[in-house]
């Protein structure tokens, strides 16, 4: 079948530094039609398009199949990773632009650095200085199912950039540092609820959620952030009462 | 700009955090590199488990574990090195566990083991739980775990930095030369900078990429490897490749060995578990290179599905239970790359490339030797996929892919501390960006020529496949020799549309491409020479093991007409070679 596919471009440099026809000042809208299978991926297509009419669309990529959480991007006005949505899924015309709400640096790439910074924030790893057992920790079967879903997280960003809150305010840490830090808050083997708490009631913390579902819906690993987030807001909520 | 440090991680998927990890403990100055950022890397793929003979819900000891890494090795194995694998596995899965990673629990609170496929009890009598996991989610539990603890040690990330060269002080190994650092492309804005340092560390994965299957992401493209063959440097045993028995039809994505470790069946055509005909003891849970050679026996008599070239993967039987708490992510795979409901429906599955056995030589310290002799290149280090100790000889199990990584990144960064503190940092070197950015910028100032990477990349992608994958002969390897050198020359010629510096990605696949030319000659090479079978060597015109001619490892050194292979004895301690039987 016959794709029209729309990609918002944007390269930074001047014409005469990249030697690209392509190239102008702002974001702009650029059509490609590929021939495509309708099992085939949206990355396949950007693929296609980078192999056979355009070498210099950039975009990030890596496992093509999830997990590596590289190439999360805003396809048909909903954030999905391009290696997890078929062309069968989206019809015989695709837009695909970059994660909103994030500095671009060049076509689909953003800047990530202030998102993994968001992450860090969040003491995103397990704190007991109690001293470590010659065998495992045990950890009971609930125990362990209590933090389950948040351990999925791939960090690809799709929640945070799909979150109004955000955008209105860019400073606020955002769902995917807090699923991080709700990894650990619930974990039976982690001491470090209080420290985490403490950064999250911050005023750019959990309050600024208003449960829009936004982050639930873009997950690509079905997360239930949203409930995630509350539960985090409840023990901050418990903790003062 | 140059960049001093002590020591220098080239990739961050879990050897290269697990060193650093060390070297931050040790209070060592790190600097970690990747092209992607760290929890990006493929080790985060890595589903079904990770062995250790912990002995949580059965009998197990690790010298079982020793004995079926050699024997699924089919004794190319170094048993040194197996020992250390087999050993080391219990305290750094114990380690793991300290440190926070969420295995699934038995019961009584222990961490869950499950079956693989070449793990058994008392030396071979029968399958054993041995596969510590975390749903089949294990490979990125441990990449986050690892990269989590790098974040609370301070660990300094440089990410989105491709390594491009290596540099060395005193001339190059071969004339007695030491690692002195790296030279890096910062893919955000096309800058080279020197990073200096003491000791360096290769930990950049495989390069399954050269394949038209694979199950390898994108980024897998053995830049590190391909960087040690241009320094002189010989690849070990690169003709042999794992083709793991159940990828996605057309696309290669893995469905993890776990499905049948829990007890997932493979069906021909006929409805058969064929599997009894090959490996009567093992059935499923043979060795890899086992299940994907009687797949294809399956598909050459006629007995694909529809009489196509794959098979069936039944998971029905195990119940939704097991289904969604045990294999959650591979029965999501096959709904959304192939369209199939694996509660209701038999998986179409074929072989996929999946694992490089070989690859840089390294001693069990995990430093870098060059020679049959053992000869260390100073400062040189490299550990996970990338390296070839070798742990996995001819053919690798199941789960020990993890292991290694997890064992010799530890062993890496803990002799690199050591190594750290005993040597002068380098003095800067005069131009040492020059020679790499003189390449780049012929690739980028080249007009228009006809020759596309794409093109070049398709056409290895697919005399690989065909001609040096699961089976092998002398004409379709002589062809594949042929071409690949033919694909060579014009890969001199290559050139691409984008000249800008900001996220060049068509530059730097343009580079990648280099790398997986130079390793498919190298694999060509050393495939065509060994005539004899053995694991995932399979020559149809050299059906039979041979120990007296070929019980060796394969050293191939990059030469102008093509490379020079010399041979070294394998490490025997504890088995001595026997027929390989399941």
């Amino acid at each position: 079948m016959n794709v029209d596919l729309r990609i918002l471009r944007y390269d930074p440099e001047p014409a005469e530094l990249t030697g690209l026809p392509t190239t102008q000042p702002k974001p702009h809208w650029v059509t490609y039609k590929v021939e495509a299978d309708p099992m085939d991926r949206v990355l396949d297509l950007l693929i296609k398009v980078k192999a056979e009419q355009d070498g210099s669309l950039s975009f990030r990529r890596s496992c093509g199949h999830g997990i590596c959480g590289s190439d999360a991007m805003l396809i048909n006005s909903r954030n999905r990773l391009a290696c997890r949505i078929r062309v069968d899924q989206l019809g015989k015309k695709i837009s695909v632009a970059p994660l909103p709400g994030l500095p671009v640096v060049k076509d689909l790439v953003v800047e990530m650095s202030g998102f993994f910074g968001k992450y860090r924030s969040v003491k995103p790893y397990l704190i007991n200085d109690q001293p470590e057992p010659e065998r495992e920790r045990l950890q009971s079967v609930k125990d362990r199912a209590r933090y389950d879903d948040t351990t999925k997280c791939i960090l690809c960003a799709a929640c945070t950039t799909a979150c109004p809150s955000f955008w209105a305010r860019p400073e606020y840490v955002g769902p995917a540092a807090i699923v991080q830090a709700h990894r650990f808050i619930f974990d039976s083997r982690d001491e470090g609820a209080e420290e985490r708490l403490e950064i999250l009631a911050d005023e750019d913390g959990v309050w600024r959620c208003r449960t829009i579902f936004n982050c639930v819906d873009a997950c690509p690993r079905g997360i239930n952030i949203t409930k995630a987030i509350l539960e985090v807001s409840s023990a901050i909520v418990g903790r003062r009462g | 700009m140059d960049y001093p440090f002590d020591a220098i991680v080239v990739g961050a998927g879990g050897a290269g955090l697990w060193a650093a990890l060390e070297l931050a403990r040790e209070g060592v100055n790190t600097a970690v590199l990747t092209k992607l950022y760290p929890t990006r890397s493929h080790t985060g793929t890595a589903q079904g488990g990770v062995c250790a003979a912990l002995g949580n819900l059965e009998e197990d000891r690790w010298d079982w574990h020793m004995f079926d890494t050699v024997k699924g090795g089919d004794y190319l194995v170094d048993q040194d090195a197996a020992e250390v694998l087999a050993h080391e596995a219990i305290e750094t899965v114990i380690e793991l566990e300290h440190m926070g990673l969420p295995f699934n629990r038995t019961p009584d609170g222990k961490i869950d083991q499950r079956r693989f496929g070449g793990h058994t009890r008392n030396f071979g009598e029968a399958p054993v739980r041995r596969a510590c996991f975390a749903a089949d989610r294990t490979g990125h539990m441990i990449l986050q775990t690892l990269y989590q603890q790098c974040i609370k040690h301070g660990v300094k990330f440089f990410d989105e930095y491709q390594v491009v060269d290596l540099l060395f002080e005193g001339g190059e190994p071969a004339e007695g030369g030491r690692a002195a650092g790296v030279v890096a492309y910062r893919v955000a804005d096309g800058q080279l900078h020197t990073f200096r340092a003491k000791a360096v560390l290769m930990a950049t994965g495989g390069f399954g990429r050269m394949f038209r299957i694979t199950s390898n992401a994108h980024s897998l493209t053995g830049d590190g490897v391909a960087l040690c063959y241009r320094h002189g440097i010989p690849l070990e045993d690169m003709e042999f490749f794992q083709f793991h028995p159940t990828g996605i039809v057309g696309i290669g994505i893995l469905l993890s060995e776990a499905a049948r470790g829990e007890g997932g069946t493979l069906l021909n055509d006929k409805g058969e578990r064929f599997m009894e005909r090959y490996a009567p003891k093992l059935m499923e849970l043979a060795p890899r290179d086992m299940v994907s050679r009687a797949m294809y026996q399956e598909i050459r008599a006629g007995r694909g599905i529809g009489g196509k070239d794959y098979l069936y993967l039944d998971v029905r039987h195990l119940g939704r239970k097991v289904i969604e708490e045990k294999l959650p992510d591979i029965t999501d795979f096959a709904r959304i790359y192939q369209g199939v409901e694996p509660l209701k429906e038999p998986v179409p599955v074929q072989p996929t490339a999946h694992y490089a056995m070989g690859g840089i030589p390294t001693n069990v310290f995990s430093e870098v030797v060059q020679d049959e002799k053992g000869t260390v290149v100073p400062g040189l280090f490299a550990a996970g996929e990338c390296a070839c100790v070798s742990v996995h000889g001819a053919n690798r199990l199941g789960t020990n892919s993890l292991v290694d990584l997890l064992v010799f990144g530890r062993r890496a960064g803990r002799q690199m501390a050591r190594y750290a503190g005993t040597v002068e940092r380098p003095r800067p070197i005069a131009d040492a960006a020059e020679p790499i950015r003189a390449q780049l910028d012929a690739i980028k100032s080249r007009k228009s020529t006809g020759e596309s990477v794409s093109t070049i990349r398709h056409e290895l992608a697919d005399v690989m496949m065909d001609n040096v994958g699961v089976y092998r002969d002398d004409k379709l390897l002589t062809a594949a020799r042929d071409k690949v050198r033919e694909l060579k020359d014009r890969y001199g010629a290559v050139s691409i549309a984008d000249c800008s510096a900001v996220f060049n990605t068509d530059l730097l696949e343009a580079n990648e491409l280099g790398y997986l030319l130079d390793l498919a000659e190298a694999m060509v090479a050393g495939a065509l020479a060994r005539t004899e079978s053995r694991g995932a060597h399979s020559r149809e015109d050299f059906p039979e093991r041979d120990d007296a001619r070929w019980l060796k490892h394969t050293l191939a050194y990059r030469g102008p007409k093509g490379p020079t292979l010399k041979y070294k004895p394998v490490s025997i301690t504890r088995f001595e070679p026997k027929p390989r039987t399941y």
